[in-house]
């Protein structure tokens, strides 16, 4: 490892310092040590998660990134030639945690909305209603009535099931496994007191949360861990995984050492045994299979929920999408390039897919051109920042929005990128009994609420200054938006004009 | 055609039915709208007029309008390869007219404005040929004619195409729209009248209202917010929006789910003026499944923003308010007849003793329904 320099420097002010060994403990990845009576850290191991900047009493820590000389060199970079250090040394796949990190524009922050002056006032949310809620789940065309006997219409058409959800926000698919079960817990407690829905990614549901079935998704992915009839039956609906935005195309893989008695047992695999999530279910060949399985789940649990299917945006997404909602999809998901994973080899990450802005304006188009839009629900996931890039997906055309990373920052996660090390600081993506004690999951529920909290005021000031008082208002409404510095082609296919164009 | 002008402000709507079926001239209508005055600024005025055709009640009435003959010319050679023209004769105008009466308005001037320009205006009664309607309905078949005009004949616009009726509308105040299409020699059973004050879109004769698709006629004081959403999502079932305005969406709205869906009218006005959920929560059963399907499945028809609209058909008129009222309506009864209007003061103007006199709640429409025949 000496060959390659270390990305960060680790700094402790000796002048400050109290010497209570309290940074020491907390480093979870042996960057800190202690030793002729002083911190000694070593800069190699040091992942920047701040645990112990957070914890030192003395604000005695800095970290920094390592200054490496540099030989202005933009096609060499301090990265690039790092990788390859690494991949020299080791050989095998480079791997990441969390979503694709790179400077590419992100076009949410060129995304406008409009408000009212004057001819359409807008609407004072603190004194009007404001409303948020939205049911994800096939609608049909049209509805039909019939008079009874006294003469009054009632509804003659049977709805599909629908999920309500008070907040357009459900939290993303992350696994027990891939993060803690106080992890688990509090996204669980969050959705219940939310209004929304968890999902439990592929790894099964822990009995725990049995009671919070009415606030979750379970998910069926390649691996098919920890699926059982009670499993599907304990949820408001069913998402099966085709694809991930991190990682179009690959498959799992939970190391055996995570794999401990409480996971074994919700995902039904022996302890301490590798978990490999094929790249393909090996019963989902083509659409008709991905059809089958959809039914089948329907099947198994009494057309009582909808069943969904996530996918991850690839070139081909709208011509994909539309087929899986033919397929008999209730809720699409579509994962975006900038997604976020526990695990996944950089390569994939950084170069595969494409950005979630665009693939769901064309679905929502595609869709709409088919006259097949109401037949499913839009989620759209990779990379929500703020309540204004959930209002700019809304009137994309997204019926809510995914959170992960959002989610895991809300809870304490710094973005530090080594989720797979299972080494987390903060509790969330380990399995470490110490490590996981560190998330309170009272806490953490509490944390993710406020946040929840937070974006649905701001939702409702823009809803408001938009003069409308309804989500359902803003969602497909590209009318109100407008795109600053975005070239011709990408305004065409979001299906938004240039800011300074009026009606 | 005047060019467009951007001044912020509202607009001014006023109808009157006979719920018994007796027809009525054009005069009450226009002397209502006629003291309105200023809240127009003479960019669009217009009205519509249920039971003025009895001689051709079962014809479509295209009421066109064409830039040039020569669209005229490409529109008929249309017209004639796909119905049977009945009747045709250019709708008879006074240009240069202007409103000559006096009302109770003070310091309004009047006729300072008169309509000197217009395009070509023509009105045509046609019956669909019976191989026409195997596999549609006829509606079905004039509601497609209607968007095929309106979006590939350059030049050539519907105004209006139900039976029994029309609309009459152009740039100019709408007293004096009214005098120059002569509107004191029609007679109808139902009125509706608006005067514009265009602000978002472009003021020109076919974006003044009322708004028309077959028996379908809509006047509008306000702005839809949601029009973005709302044209979206009908533009898969067939309608084009081409005229430039946020009113239209209203008119193809009904259309779909009325005609189309078959939805009672009172149901479809609570997907457009949708009740809020904290109240449907506390319905009783029936009907709180009713209206929660109703926003489920109909979201994307909300009409969100401030508005004040009358539907008229040739079986009634139904008057509501965006959901927490921003634009206002007073609505008014006398005997048999039933007033609605941006102001009280409009009503008064032509019934000064109403037997009863309301402001309807945000999104609690007022019906007025025929329920004798047209005499
Ligand atoms: S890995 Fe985290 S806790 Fe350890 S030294 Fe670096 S920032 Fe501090
Ligand atoms: S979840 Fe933990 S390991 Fe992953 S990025 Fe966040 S802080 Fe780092």
């Amino acid at each position: 490892m000496a060959s390659i320099p270390p990305e960060f420097k680790v700094s402790i002010d000796s002048a400050r310092c109290r010497k209570c060994g309290i940074c020491v403990n907390n480093c979870s990845f042996g960057a800190l040590e202690f030793g002729d009576d002083r911190v000694i850290p070593d800069d190699s191991k040091c992942v920047a998660c701040y645990r112990c900047v957070s914890k030192c009493p003395d604000n005695a820590i800095t970290i920094t990134n390592y200054q490496w000389a540099n030989r202005g060199n933009a096609n060499w970079t301090p990265e690039t030639t790092s990788n390859i250090q690494k991949q020299a040394e080791f050989g095998g796949i480079l791997l990441s945690g969390m979503g694709n990190p790179r400077p590419h524009k992100i076009i949410w922050d060129h995304l406008l909305i409009d408000a009212c002056q004057v001819t359409n006032p807008s609407i004072d949310p603190l004194r009007e209603p404001m409303e948020l809620r939205t049911y994800l789940g096939k609608k049909p065309d049209n509805l039909e009535f019939v008079e009874n006997k006294e003469g009054e219409i009632e509804l003659a058409t049977e709805l599909q099931p629908q999920v309500k959800l008070d907040v357009p926000v459900v939290f993303a698919a992350m696994s027990y496994g891939a993060v803690s079960l106080n992890a688990h817990k509090a996204l669980a407690m969050a959705a219940k007191k939310s209004g929304t829905l968890m999902n439990t990614g592929e790894g099964g549901l822990h009995e725990d949360l049995y009671q919070y079935s009415d606030n979750i998704m379970v998910q069926v992915a390649s691996g098919r861990f920890g699926v059982h009839n009670e499993y599907l039956n304990t949820c408001s609906m069913i998402e099966i995984k085709i694809g991930q935005g991190a990682k179009p195309g690959i498959g799992g893989h939970l190391p055996g050492e995570k794999v401990g008695e409480e996971i074994s047992k919700t995902r039904m695999i022996p302890s301490g045994t590798d978990v490999l999530s094929p790249a393909p279910h090996h019963d989902i060949y083509s659409i008709e299979d991905l059809s089958q399985l959809i039914y089948a789940l329907k099947e198994a649990t009494n057309y009582e929920k909808p069943v969904g299917v996530k996918i991850s945006a690839v070139h081909n997404v709208a011509a994909i999408a539309s087929g899986v909602v033919r397929a008999g999809a209730d809720v699409l998901t579509i994962d975006g390039y900038r997604g976020g994973s526990g695990a996944s080899p950089m390569v994939i990450r950084d170069n595969v897919g494409i950005p979630i802005e665009l693939a769901l304006a064309t679905v929502d188009q595609r869709l709409r051109d088919e006259g097949i839009r109401n037949r499913a629900s839009i989620l759209c996931a990779g990379s929500i920042r703020s309540s204004a890039d959930i209002a700019k997906a809304v009137a994309l055309g997204a019926d809510a929005v995914v959170i992960g990373t959002a989610a895991l920052i809300a809870m304490g996660c710094s973005v530090c990128q080594r989720c797979y090390t299972g080494n987390c600081a903060w509790g969330i993506a380990t399995q470490k009994p110490e490590l996981v004690k560190r998330l309170d999951p009272e806490t953490a529920a509490q944390k993710l609420t406020n946040l929840l909290s937070g974006w649905s005021f701001e939702l409702k000031e823009i809803l408001g200054s938009l003069g409308v008082n309804s989500i359902e208002s803003l969602r497909g409404n590209r009318e109100r938006l407008r795109g600053y510095e975005l070239d011709e082609k990408t305004l065409e296919l979001l299906g938004i004009k240039s800011a300074g164009v009026g009606q | 055609m005047k060019s467009s002008c951007y001044i912020p402000s509202g607009c001014s709507i006023s109808a009157m039915m006979s719920e018994s079926g007796k027809r009525i001239d054009g005069r009450a209508i226009t002397k209502s709208i006629a003291l309105m005055h200023d809240r127009s600024n003479g960019l669009g005025g217009g009205f519509a007029a249920y039971g003025i055709y009895p001689r051709y009640a079962e014809q479509y009435a295209f009421h066109m309008m064409f830039n040039s003959f020569e669209a005229k010319g490409v529109f008929e050679n249309y017209l004639k390869d796909h119905f049977y023209i009945v009747h045709d004769e250019e709708i008879p105008t006074r240009p240069g007219a202007v409103y000559e009466e006096d009302t109770s308005g003070i310091n309004i001037e009047y006729g300072m404005n008169p309509i000197t320009e217009s395009p070509v205006l023509w009105r045509y009664f046609v019956d669909v040929p019976g191989n026409r309607t195997q596999f549609v309905s006829e509606s079905e078949y004039v509601f497609e004619k209607v968007m095929e005009i309106n979006s590939k004949i350059e030049g050539a616009f519907v105004a209006s195409s139900g039976k029994n009726m029309g609309i009459f509308k152009g740039l100019g105040y709408p007293e004096d729209i009214a005098a120059f299409y002569n509107l004191d020699e029609y007679k109808a059973y139902i009125w509706t009248a608006h005067g514009r004050f265009p602000t978002n879109t472009p003021g020109w004769w076919g974006g003044a209202h009322p708004f028309g698709l077959l028996d379908w006629s809509i006047v509008h004081n306000g702005e839809i917010s949601s029009y973005g959403i709302n044209k979206r999502y009908l533009e898969p079932f067939g309608y084009r929006m081409e005229l430039k305005t946020d009113t239209e969406v209203v008119a193809y709205m009904f259309d779909l789910l009325v005609r189309r869906h078959n939805i009672p009218i009172k149901t479809a006005i609570s997907a457009l003026s949708a009740p809020f959920w904290k109240n449907i929560d506390k319905m009783p059963e029936r009907e709180r499944k009713i209206i929660t399907a109703i926003r489920q499945v109909y979201g994307s028809a909300l009409l969100n923003g401030p508005y004040s609209i009358v539907l008229g058909h040739s079986r009634g008129i139904v008057g509501f308010n965006d959901r927490i009222k921003l634009r206002p309506m007073t609505c008014a009864r006398k005997d048999n007849m039933l007033y609605m209007s941006s102001e009280e003061s409009a009503i008064r103007e032509i019934e000064p003793n109403p037997d009863t006199v309301w402001s309807p709640k945000a999104g609690t429409p007022v019906i007025g329904e025929l329920y004798e025949e047209v005499e």
